[in-house]
């Protein structure tokens, strides 16, 4: 059974409330749009790398608390990664909110695992995911990307909403 | 027929036992997080007595067979049976003829054959097609897709801050050029009762057909096709307490018969050589291939559940609940409903500031409390009333103010929690 208030805990409300790297950077040099057409979430990234590492990050837009506080908390944790190591946190985020990473077990998500939640909520799991498919988009030169492209990798056919 | 009629004659609709009605709906007994489920998501679908239920398992316990075929006795009691629930729904929508109804899977369906059956065959290029920003998609994109196969226009009547059409700007756009309009009885986001009988009216006096979208309002409204004289009327059986995967289209029969068929198959001809084929007189014309029988039947009962508590009951009810949520959601600081119409029907949308409506529905449903957070599938209304979605209570004439109460409740811990 679904335990959104696990999910709902301080440190997600409270990134909802003051989002961290919130704006847009001036010297992207990645930028892209992640948008769910379904609730209407839509963020913008920009990304600045620099020697293929993530030297600036920030976001903003209209989403839910989830999207919203997912963003925040991966721009914080991506920032000085290697664009390497901020794509295998991509997989292992998505891997985690579908049920198919144990946040019990190794992995290199941090205090990401507050999302871990998302995966008995079907139909928000796109919520949580939003922000780092759209870091994927950013760095793979797509400029917008949906949760319902069938053509995006990172699509992950979980419900509708 | 004799409840509706005995209905009438009632000034004042009779009070419904709904502790009594709920023992009838197995699902209401549902726990959902640890809390009693409280079901306001009536909008999306309704839920099924049992009664209605039991009618499904006695046709496919004792009256099961393909219909209007074979000469055996199972045959002839299955095909007795879906023309039976054919009358009960004529009788429940008051048309006229039994052959103007037209079983389908489902209001996207009915719309979608008119569409087709009508729009193709008499709308053509530089037509134009009156819509309203109410609609919801499956009123709106089956025109879309005539106008840009036809080379014809969409247009579209305007809604005022409270959601309520602006008449005027309706009786406007029609000129000559007016073939068809599509407007929703009752708005599926925002609750507003239209005045279609009223602008059917109107569009008749420019001799221009009209199709109700009836989804949201058969199942709230006592519904009359005789006095609306709408062309066209469409709803679904799973608003009704009936069965998913079976819906209605109303069509004057006038218009049925110069209508081109929608789906080509078995049971819609007459005759087929590979010359030539004839089709069947309607309803059969629009009825190709194994139709929904036991959803159809199903729904026959469910119609007469609704009929036999009383459709002005239940109506009376509804505005009782939607009234007093009304008045309750009304005085929570920091909600916004969203649809303010003077008419409305069951639905309130709201707005909690601060907190989008995914949030809203998911702490919700940890309280027991089911509601529809989303567009809708409405977008023209919510790009018309500036909010990505909204949160959506919708009421049945099985719910209770004490749900309402546990509606508030709910709402101001999510108020709480994001505070």
């Amino acid at each position: 059974m679904a335990d959104s208030k696990q999910l709902y805990q301080e440190v997600i409300l409270d990134h909802n409330k003051k989002p961290r790297n919130w704006g847009t950077l001036a010297d992207a040099t990645h930028k892209a749009e992640g948008v769910n057409p379904l609730c209407g979430d839509h963020i913008h990234l920009s990304v600045k790398l620099s020697d293929d590492k993530v030297e600036a990050i920030s976001f903003e837009g209209e989403s839910c608390a989830i999207c919203k506080a997912s963003a925040s908390m991966m721009t914080g944790t991506v920032k000085g990664k290697s664009r390497a190591d901020a794509e295998q946190m991509v997989q292992e985020f998505r891997d985690m909110a579908t049920g198919k990473l144990d946040p019990a077990g190794p992995h290199h998500l941090g205090r990401l695992t507050v999302f871990a939640g998302v995966r008995d909520l079907p139909t928000r799991v796109k919520c949580a995911i939003l922000p780092w498919h759209t870091l994927h988009a950013a760095f793979t030169g797509s400029m917008s990307t949906s949760t319902e492209s069938d053509a995006d990798p990172m699509h992950a056919p979980i419900g509708g909403a | 027929m004799t409840a509706i009629s005995s209905a009438v004659m009632q000034p004042v609709p009779a009070a419904l036992d709904v502790a009594r009605i709920r023992a009838e709906f197995p699902i209401l007994k549902l726990r959902v997080n640890d809390k009693p489920l409280i079901f306001l998501d009536n909008a999306a679908s309704s839920q099924m007595p049992q009664p209605v239920m039991a009618r499904w398992i006695r046709y496919q316990s004792s009256q099961h067979a393909n219909i209007h075929r074979a000469v055996h006795y199972l045959s002839e009691t299955a095909t007795a049976e879906y023309e039976a629930a054919r009358r009960k729904l004529q009788a429940f929508i008051n048309a006229g003829e039994e052959r103007e109804i037209v079983f389908t899977s489902g209001t996207t369906e009915s719309i979608n054959l008119v569409a087709h059956g009508y729009g193709r065959k008499f709308i053509g290029k530089d037509d134009e097609i009156i819509l309203t920003t109410l609609e919801h998609h499956s009123n709106i994109v089956p025109w879309q897709m005539l106008a840009g196969e036809k080379g014809a226009k969409i247009r579209v009547v305007p809604v005022n801050d409270r959601g309520e059409l602006l008449l005027d700007e309706y009786r406007k756009l029609f000129s000559a050029k007016t073939k068809f309009v599509g407007v929703t009885q009752v708005s599926n986001a925002l609750g507003t009762i239209n005045p279609v009988r009223e602008m059917i009216a109107f569009a008749h006096e420019h001799g221009v057909p009209v199709l109700v979208d009836g989804a949201q309002a058969a199942p709230h409204l006592k519904v009359d096709m005789q006095a609306l004289d709408c062309d066209f009327y469409a709803f679904s059986g799973h608003k009704l307490c009936g069965p998913t995967g079976v819906g209605v289209l109303y069509g004057k029969a006038a218009l049925l018969e110069k209508m081109q068929p929608f789906k080509g198959g078995g049971d819609m001809i007459l005759s087929v050589t590979f010359e030539k084929t004839t089709y069947a007189p309607i309803p059969a014309k629009f009825e190709a291939g194994t139709p929904p029988i036991a959803a159809a039947i199903t729904l026959g009962a469910a119609v007469d559940y609704l009929t036999a508590i009383g459709m002005d009951s239940i109506a009376r009810h509804e505005t009782d609940l939607l009234d007093y949520a009304t008045d309750q959601v009304n005085r929570l600081p920091g909600v916004r409903i969203i649809g303010t119409a003077e008419k409305k029907a069951a639905v309130l949308s709201f707005a909690v500031e601060g907190v989008h409506p995914h949030d809203v529905g998911t702490l919700l449903n940890e309280e027991g409390v089911a509601i529809r957070t989303g567009h809708h599938c409405a977008q023209p209304v919510m790009q018309r009333f500036k909010v990505p979605a909204t949160s959506r209570a919708s009421f049945a004439f099985y719910n209770t103010m004490d749900e309402v109460d546990a509606l508030v409740a709910a709402i101001r811990k999510v108020q709480k929690i994001f505070s």
